[in-house]
Parts: structure tokens; C-alpha cells; sequence
């Protein structure tokens, strides 16, 4: 029979890592790493997504204190850094309540011709690569209501949110016909700077889409490691009781 | 009957129990007292896992039922709270969600062990068809419960399968919407799909499960020799390559528990969206009835079925024929007649079947994950004939056959296919066609003609008396 385990083993490992996302983007993807156990990483991801994003993109699924807990921010933190909305009594949001914004979608869809997405899960269903290249790829588009564009989504109806940071970029065709991104007016930030920007934002996105995901390796290893003293046990009594099976 | 009573009465708390209800009868008769084969190997594991799976799905579910909200409106948003704000609510979906492809990953190779070792061979038919029912009843859990969530994969893949329907003539559009209770996907479809997920379609599987289990308790294991150990009895009536379930079998499950689990955890902790083979990215999208995705591809324990779905150009036929894949499974306990049980004394022909088939699954499966392309629909009707060729050589291995039967029979299954390429022939596409035609034909060629030359490779060989070690 091992011909035949063989076979089916390697069938399954054949179709196992294969990756199933939608058709993709028609640039290739900037590969990025993030380490969403990077307290400060998240810190300044969190302070550029409340300073900048927030108010279009809500966090619909989140609690602002969770989000302080995990990020070792106080509540006083919290509240002065985060929350810029008020409850329907006209109070300051609770730091409990979940993160959404001020933004309608009625308005959102007369001001951008589509209503801003929600962010929690995004970076699940498109991957850090894809926010961390879509982040840094918007250039200077005449054809555009909002005068710009972007090479990973094209005619996005969002503009580029962080251009006081980076600048603005125009998109040249070089000699081999190879489109590039140049930055033609510069931001407050150099490139370098502003890449690694882009990478704490997209941690702090990564934390969101699965704020557990420290935790659950953490404790994956532990089950692990008990798993493995379980079995050792079951197969030294498998094989004490079965001494007199022949 | 009395004196039976008063014996019975002497065991303090068991002795009561048992003069009221056959606790230790039952006990003995399923675990303690039941003989099975000693020469179990690997693939007789994957029973008790699948029991196993079982719980962990009953137990996670009857916690998720507590925070989910089966509401069109809530559904999505109460997947992330119980993501998010319930106390371990995480771990329990996570084990929800990978416990459903792990429930495939074990019945499929349950499945296996049965055609490797003919289990499903007189006096087995029975147990074999309640597991057919089982995995088919289990298919329809899967898919209830995948609309669940309500996520844009949900949503459409439920609206693809639910619309498989609408090809049966003349009631198909009708009865979609009876089944949708909508004339779209809705609400209404949610809180009926969350009913028979929850509780309708969990007790069915429960009551086949018992079944199952005492059809085979009835008769008796199967083992890897396919030799029944009930012939040979000692002196005390009691088989002697039997041994007891309990404490032999439990003790060596445990085992099996144990690599299985940190199989489980592992994919639970370290990687629960496998790739998006378990959990797939686009279903973090709320379901949105005005955007279609891209591409909407089952659940990969579907996929094969699918891909004979997709291998056929006219939608009916092709419902028909995914039907027939899952159907022709029913039949195998009569298309296979050979009385040899145990793939060990198979002939190397049976043997080279059903490798292929494995093979001939597994890349279905593939293939239904994938966009079509011409490549891609060439290669999938190609597998969805070898599948159920299959089932037809299954039949042929019966007994060993005539050189004349096979080398017609052989012609005349060639003719088939071979008369369909040629009305379907394209210049423009006939290398990639005529590569494809080899596939079938040298799958046929090896298992039907070459035993015509090689006579060893169409024999099966002697089964022994007892079991091997």
C-alpha cells in the first residue's frame, strides 16, 4: 500500500499551497514584510490610520479600546488620539463603542462615486503586498474627477490621501515600455521614509484583519507541545497493551 | 426472565442501571465483547476520526449558535464579533471552519480504506450505502452552513449550486425558488439554510451514523486481507484473529487521536485559512447581491464533482452528470464482483485502476479551483471520462477477462470518445485535443489491453485462510 500513500500525499501537497485570490492586479505586487508583533510599527500604523483614513474608512468590526489594549495605549490615549465622533447624545464616542465614522454612505458615494470600503478585513482579502503597493502607487491623472489614478486599481475613485507625506508621482513610460512612477513634486517625507510609512499602516491593517493572530500562534505552540506528551503517552499504552497481540 | 432480573440486581449502581436498561450488554456488545480483525493498519483510523470530527463540530457549533445572529442584515457583522469579541470565540470558529474540511479530509480517506480493501463487499453492502447517505448528507451540511457567514463567497457560491436546479426542465425555476423561499438569494434563504445546518440536517447524519454503526457491529469488520476472521472461531466460539475493540482498538485510536489533532491544531493556530483553501479571502467581503465575483469556485471538497459539472457543455447534462458521480457510488458493492475483497490479492491491472482514480480525483479537484481556460476544459472532460471509466473497470476487474471481450470492449469505449472528438475536431486547437485523447486511452490501454499480453497483470492471487500479521 505505501505506493498508494505516496501517491495520495503527494497529490494533496500538490494542490495544498496553492494560493486562490481573484484575478489580480494587472502591475506586479512590491512584496512587503510585516511584524504585527512590532508594538511601535502598530503605534505609528495606528496614528497615521486615525490621522489620515478614519474619516472615510471605517473600522467597523473593531473597539477602539481593543485596538488600545493591543497597542499598550491607555484609555486617556485612546480617547485624545482616536475617537473624534460623537454618540447620539452628542458625547464624546465611548472608548467600548466600535470605530466608524462620521461619513454616510450617501455622502461618501456623491463625494467619490462609490462609498469608501470598510477596513477591518482588508488586508485578508487583499493581502498586505497588494495595500502596500496600492498605497504607494497613485500618480497625477488629468483624465480623473479627482486629477489622480492608481497603477494597482485602476480609476479608483480615491484620491491619495497621504500626497503631503509622499508628494505626487506621475506615471512615465520608459524605453523598454516599462511604466514607472516618479515622484515630480515631493512631500514632507523621502521615499524611503514614506515606504516604511506605508509599512506601519499596513501592519496596524494586518493587526485589524486578525487582531488574535499573536495570540493564537502563542498559544498554537503550547496545544502543540501538548499534543505531542499526549501522544508519546497513547503510543507507549498502545504499545504496552498490544505486547501480548500477535 | 425474573431469575435474569435478580442476578442482576447483586452490582450495586451498574447492577440497577442494568436490570432497567441493557448498559453493560451494550457496552460488551459494541466495545468490550466486539471482535475486530488484529491486522488493522493505517487506513483503519480514519472511522473513529470521523467520529471524532464529528463531536468537535457538534460541540464548536452549539457554541457559535449561541452569538450568531442568522440574519441577512447581522450575520456577517456577528462571524467577526464572535472573531473578535467573544471570549475565545475565535478558536471555536476557527475549529468550526477547519473541522469541516478536516470532516472531508477523513471521510474521503474512510472512503478509500473501502475500495482498497473491498469493504463495501458482501455482507457489507448496507453499511457501504448508509456511508454513501452519510457523505451525501454531509455534503449538504457543508453547503448550509458555508451561506452562513454571509460572505460574498457565500453568497454566490450558494447562488451557483442553488441555480444547478433551475436546469431541470420544465419545474427547474420553480423549484429554485421554493428552495430559496425568494426570487433571490435572501434572508429568507438564510434563516432556512441556518434551520437545516443547525438541526434538520445534524440529526439525519446522526440517525445514518447509528446506522452505519450497527450494520457494521451487525457483521463485522472488514480487515486489510479482506479475509473473513468469523470463519475460523476456537473452541469458545470466539474468533481467533479477532481481538477485543476495547481495550486494543481504543487504546491504539488514541493514537490516531493524537497525530490527528496535532494535524488539526496546527491548521486551527498556524495557518486557518489554508492558503484559501479553507477559508477564502473573498468571503471577508459582506455578501453584495449587485457585484459578482471574478471567479467562484466551491469549497475544495467539492470541486471534483464540480469540475464534472463544468466538463460538460450543456448545463442539464452536466448537472446529471455531477449527480451521477456522487450516485454511482451507491452501485459499487454490485459493479465490483470480484470476490477477492482485499486490494493485496487484486490483480496489478485493479491495482494500476485505482491509483488512477486517486490521481484522476485529486486533479478534478484542482482543476474545479481554477478559471477555465482552454487547457484547463480539455484536461477536465478528459478526467470526468476517466472518472467514471472507473467505475467501468471496476466492473471489468471482476473476474479475469477474454482476450477477445477485452480488446472489443476496449475498441468500442476508444469509438465513443474518440466519435465525440471527431465531431468536436478544430484545426485550430487539434494538438491540445489529440494530447488530451491520450490520457483516456492509455488509461484503458494499460488496464484493459496489456493484461491481454501480460496475462500475470489481469490475475488476482490467492487469498490466504487467516490473516497476515
Amino acid at each position: 500500500m505505501k505506493p498508494l500513500i505516496v501517491i495520495l500525499s503527494l497529490a494533496v501537497l500538490a494542490t495544498g499551497p496553492v494560493s486562490l485570490q481573484a484575478a489580480g492586479p494587472s502591475v506586479p505586487l512590491d512584496r512587503v514584510t510585516v511584524d504585527v508583533t512590532d508594538e511601535a510599527s502598530l503605534q505609528r500604523g495606528a496614528r497615521l490610520y486615525f490621522n489620515y483614513c478614519i474619516g472615510c474608512h471605517s473600522v467597523q468590526y473593531m473597539r477602539y479600546n481593543r485596538v488600545g489594549q493591543d497597542l499598550g495605549l491607555t484609555e486617556n490615549q485612546v480617547i485624545e488620539s482616536m475617537i473624534f465622533t460623537t454618540d447620539e447624545d452628542g458625547e464624546l464616542t465611548a472608548p467600548g463603542a466600535l470605530i466608524t465614522n462620521a461619513m454616510t454612505p450617501d455622502y461618501g458615494e456623491e463625494a467619490f462615486g462609490v462609498e469608501p470600503p470598510d477596513l477591518t478585513l482588508t488586508a485578508r482579502v487583499r493581502g498586505e503586498d497588494w495595500l502596500y503597493t496600492f498605497l504607494r502607487s497613485f500618480y497625477l491623472d488629468e483624465a480623473r474627477p479627482l486629477g489622480v489614478n492608481n497603477t494597482v486599481f485602476e480609476n479608483v475613485g480615491m484620491p491619495n490621501p497621504l500626497w503631503d507625506l509622499q508628494g505626487w508621482q506621475e506615471k512615465q513610460v520608459d524605453a523598454n515600455g516599462d511604466t514607472r512612477l516618479r515622484v515630480i513634486e515631493s512631500g514632507s517625507m523621502s521615499g524611503p521614509e514614506y515606504d516604511r510609512a506605508i509599512r506601519d499602516l499596513v501592519t496596524f491593517l494586518s493587526y485589524l484583519g486578525e487582531p488574535m493572530q499573536i495570540e493564537r500562534q502563542r498559544i498554537g505552540l503550547y496545544v502543540l507541545g501538548f499534543l505531542l506528551a499526549f501522544l508519546g503517552l497513547a503510543y507507549l499504552l498502545k504499545k504496552e497493551y498490544w505486547k501480548d497481540v500477535h | 426472565m425474573a431469575g435474569n432480573t435478580a442476578d442482576k440486581i447483586q452490582g450495586g449502581v451498574l447492577g440497577w442501571v442494568d436490570a432497567r436498561f441493557p448498559l453493560s450488554q451494550l457496552w460488551n456488545e459494541h466495545l468490550a465483547q466486539y471482535y475486530a480483525p488484529k491486522n488493522f493498519n493505517f487506513w483503519y483510523y480514519f472511522g473513529s476520526l470521523a467520529l471524532l470530527v464529528l463531536v468537535i463540530q457538534i460541540v464548536t457549533g452549539i457554541f457559535l449558535t449561541m452569538f450568531f445572529k442568522p440574519d441577512a442584515e447581522l450575520a456577517f457583522a456577528s462571524v467577526e464579533y464572535i472573531m473578535r469579541d467573544v471570549e475565545w470565540g475565535w478558536l471555536i470558529r476557527y475549529m468550526h471552519s477547519t473541522g469541516a474540511s478536516f470532516f472531508f479530509v477523513v471521510v474521503y480517506l474512510h472512503m478509500f480504506r473501502a475500495l482498497l480493501y473491498g469493504s463495501y463487499k458482501k455482507p457489507r453492502e448496507l453499511i457501504w450505502i448508509f456511508g454513501v447517505l452519510i457523505y451525501i448528507v454531509l455534503m449538504a451540511e457543508a453547503f448550509a452552513g458555508y451561506l452562513l457567514p454571509w460572505g460574498q463567497m457565500s453568497y454566490w457560491g450558494a447562488q451557483v449550486i442553488v441555480n444547478l436546479f433551475a436546469t431541470i426542465p420544465y419545474i427547474g425555476p420553480d423549484l429554485v425558488t421554493w428552495i430559496r423561499g425568494d426570487f433571490l438569494l435572501s434572508d429568507a434563504t438564510l434563516t432556512r439554510f441556518f434551520a437545516l445546518h443547525v438541526i434538520a440536517l445534524p440529526l439525519v447524519l446522526l440517525l445514518l451514523i447509528v446506522a452505519h454503526i450497527i450494520a457494521l457491529h451487525e457483521v463485522g469488520s472488514n480487515n486489510p486481507d479482506g479475509v473473513e476472521i468469523k470463519a475460523n472461531k476456537d473452541e469458545n466460539g470466539l474468533p481467533r484473529d479477532g481481538i477485543r475493540f476495547h481495550p486494543y482498538y481504543t487504546v491504539k485510536d488514541l493514537v490516531g487521536v493524537g497525530v490527528f489533532l496535532i494535524a488539526f491544531f496546527a491548521v486551527v493556530f498556524f495557518a486557518p485559512e489554508m492558503g484559501g483553501l479553507f477559508l477564502k479571502p473573498a468571503n471577508m467581503i459582506p455578501a453584495d447581491p449587485l457585484v459578482t465575483p471574478d471567479l467562484i469556485p466551491p469549497v475544495w471538497y467539492f470541486t471534483s464533482f464540480y469540475s464534472v459539472l463544468r466538463a460538460v457543455p450543456d448545463p442539464f447534462l452536466g448537472v446529471v452528470a455531477m449527480g451521477a458521480a456522487v450516485v454511482v457510488l451507491f452501485f459499487v458493492p454490485w459493479i465490483d464482483r470480484n470476490p477477492v475483497k482485499s486490494i493485496r490479492y487484486r490483480s496489478s491491472a485493479h491495482k494500476l485502476n485505482l491509483a488512477v482514480f486517486v490521481v484522476t480525483f485529486v486533479v478534478l479537484g484542482y482543476l474545479g479551483l481554477q478559471q477555465v481556460t482552454a487547457f484547463y476544459g480539455e484536461l477536465t472532460l478528459r478526467f470526468a471520462v476517466m472518472y467514471f471509466l472507473f467505475f467501468w473497470l471496476l466492473w471489468f476487474h471482476s473476474r479475469e477477462r477474454s482476450a477477445v471481450f477485452s480488446l472489443v470492449s476496449f475498441a468500442v469505449l476508444v469509438g465513443i470518445y474518440s466519435f465525440y472528438d471527431y465531431t468536436r475536431f478544430d484545426p485550430a486547437n487539434a494538438q491540445l485535443l489529440l494530447t488530451a485523447w491520450l490520457l483516456p486511452t492509455a488509461y484503458l490501454f494499460v488496464t484493459m489491453v496489456v493484461p491481454v499480453f501480460a496475462r500475470n497483470m489481469g490475475r488476482d492471487r490467492p487469498v490466504p485462510e487467516r490473516v497476515t500479521a
